[in-house]
């Protein structure tokens, strides 16, 4: 029991510790943001790693999430008989919620375990530290612009994810459901609010694109420089990501929606 | 800024350095001058703190005490900035290279020019391809790093810890796993550079021969303290036992084979 309360007091104040060090971290690449202001290019050349060559795989499940929503709504809302509100009830899951976590989730596999394995292994070999002794801040030069990059990318995503995902129900539901195609979009345009359901859902997957940017490059920057270390905190990250994505939906739908 | 008390023949002074890692002590007053134009190195055996002392002169780790000066400035009292203005003067080999994995070449030696200097791309461009001449590498310019022999990634390192002429450069075991030719071309570029280019060099190694050859002075560190220092063939000859065992690299001698421990019959006879 005593080993027990032991070691649940260890692994509380190392998380302690462990955020105490990655709010230092964000402080001082926040501080040192307006140095990518003269190199933009810097940011875009991320913003195409992070943010365009995750496309493929935000497009397919995108699509295939939306054909999905389309065949289960249908199911459902055709023993009531409101089939037509096929279209509000995708767009909404979609802008609301699925949008910007799925995307969230899948940005976290995709992209940060990326970045953190890209940091991790600059550590590992010493690029990092080389950098410091060539007078060059790595938490300017190399983290602050894929944290940027990964915050500018999150909601591009999403936005690309329930755009497809609408589109995707709409083959399914009125190219293969046989739904009317006019009462889908009309539905779909008197039910939506630009204020309460897209911006809503945009600010959420600036939210998720900010931690889990965060997450990630502070997992490869604080890693241990050895394989093993740079495996664990990829898995972290992915781990941490998607708990945090979680967490947080639930703390802003129940703000914005609750 | 801290004028210190260095004279000013010193480039780097070290006073009663004390740095521990983890509750172990590294070092435990260390005292260390490097003069300006030598080629000094910093001797002992593994896990005796070297490179921590190289990443202490870099202001990369601080002290738990004492003060580390270059060119009379207290490297751990100065800012951000002034200590990223001060690194320009120091260049730094590190045991891997650390060169840039998805940089070519010609761009992993253009890299410091490019992030603290506006030159134009032609005038870049002669001057990486002199830091690779002196290297004797400008023809390696379009290689990747992962093409690179370990001999080869050290002097395209090398070029790139040249490339904003500094002061000073500190070599992390530079010798360890080259082959005789790589080490021998080494060698000969560290002396070379050191008198060509007017530097003043930290070499870091237990590589007795390789370092005894081309260091103007020596330090020898063990057990947290510098345990002497003179020029190659004063260490030879030292009073110090330890010194002349570790000098000669002979097997036998006040370091001990076993590391520290129970008997071994006690050991064996334990019951499980």
């Amino acid at each position: 029991m005593l080993g027990f309360l032991a070691r649940l007091g260890a692994t509380t104040i190392s998380s302690f510790q462990r955020l105490g060090r990655g709010t230092f971290f964000l402080a001082r690449v926040l501080t040192g943001l307006h140095s990518l202001l003269p190199r933009p290019g810097l940011v875009i050349a991320q913003v195409y790693s992070i943010g365009v060559l995750s496309l493929v795989i935000i497009v397919v499940s995108g699509i295939f999430v939306g054909a999905v929503l389309a065949l289960q709504g249908y199911n459902t809302l055709v023993n009531f008989g409101a089939e037509d509100a096929l279209g509000v009830l995708v767009a909404l899951s979609l802008l609301r919620e699925l949008g910007p976590v799925v995307t969230a989730l899948l940005f976290a596999g995709r992209a940060g375990s990326a970045l953190t394995a890209e940091i991790g292994l600059m550590k590992t070999t010493e690029q990092l530290s080389g950098m410091e002794m060539m007078a060059v801040d790595p938490l300017r030069r190399v983290i602050a612009p894929r944290l940027l990059a990964g915050f500018v990318s999150m909601p591009l995503l999403a936005a690309m994810f329930s755009f497809l995902g609408i589109m995707g129900a709409y083959v399914v539901g009125v190219g293969a459901l046989g739904l009317d195609g006019g009462a889908y979009w009309s539905q779909m345009q008197d039910a939506v609010d630009f204020r309460d359901d897209v911006m809503n859902g945009v600010i959420k997957s600036l939210v998720f694109g900010f931690v889990a940017s965060w997450i990630a490059v502070f997992e490869g920057y604080d890693c241990v420089p050895t394989s093993e270390g740079v495996s664990s905190a990829t898995t972290r990250t992915v781990v941490h990501t998607s708990l945090a994505v979680l967490g947080l939906d639930f703390v802003l739908t129940a703000v914005m929606f609750g | 800024m801290d004028s210190g008390a260095s004279s000013p023949d010193i480039l780097v002074d070290i006073s009663d350095l004390h740095f521990h890692r983890g509750g172990r002590p590294i070092f435990r007053g260390v005292d260390v001058r490097i003069p300006k134009g030598t080629v000094t190195a910093i001797m002992g055996p593994s896990g005796t703190g070297k490179t921590t002392l190289l990443r202490l002169i870099g202001g990369q780790l601080r002290p738990h005490r004492g003060v580390v000066r270059f060119a009379g400035q207290d490297v751990h009292a100065l800012g951000h900035g002034a200590l990223y203005r001060l690194r320009r003067s120091m260049g730094m080999l590190f045991q891997t290279g650390a060169l840039f994995t998805h940089l070519s070449v010609f761009e992993n030696v253009a890299f410091p020019l490019r992030e603290h200097t506006q030159l134009p791309e032609p005038l870049l461009r002669d001057l990486v391809l002199m830091k690779l001449e002196a290297v004797g590498l400008r023809g390696a310019r379009d290689m990747m790093p992962g093409e690179l022999s370990g001999g080869m990634g050290r002097r395209v390192a090398l070029a790139r810890a040249i490339a904003l002429d500094p002061d000073m450069i500190m070599y992390d075991e530079p010798f360890t796993g080259q082959d005789p030719i790589s080490m021998g071309a080494l060698v000969k570029l560290i002396r070379t550079l050191n008198d060509a280019l007017g530097l003043t060099s930290v070499i870091v190694s237990h590589d007795v021969a390789e370092t005894a050859r081309i260091a103007d002075l020596i330090y020898v560190i063990s057990d947290g303290r510098v345990v002497d220092s003179g020029t190659p063939q004063a260490l030879m000859e030292s009073k110090s036992e330890w010194v002349r065992q570790f000098m000669h690299g002979l097997p036998d001698g006040p370091v001990p084979f076993h590391y520290p421990g129970p008997e071994l019959v006690s050991d064996l006879l334990e019951r499980r």
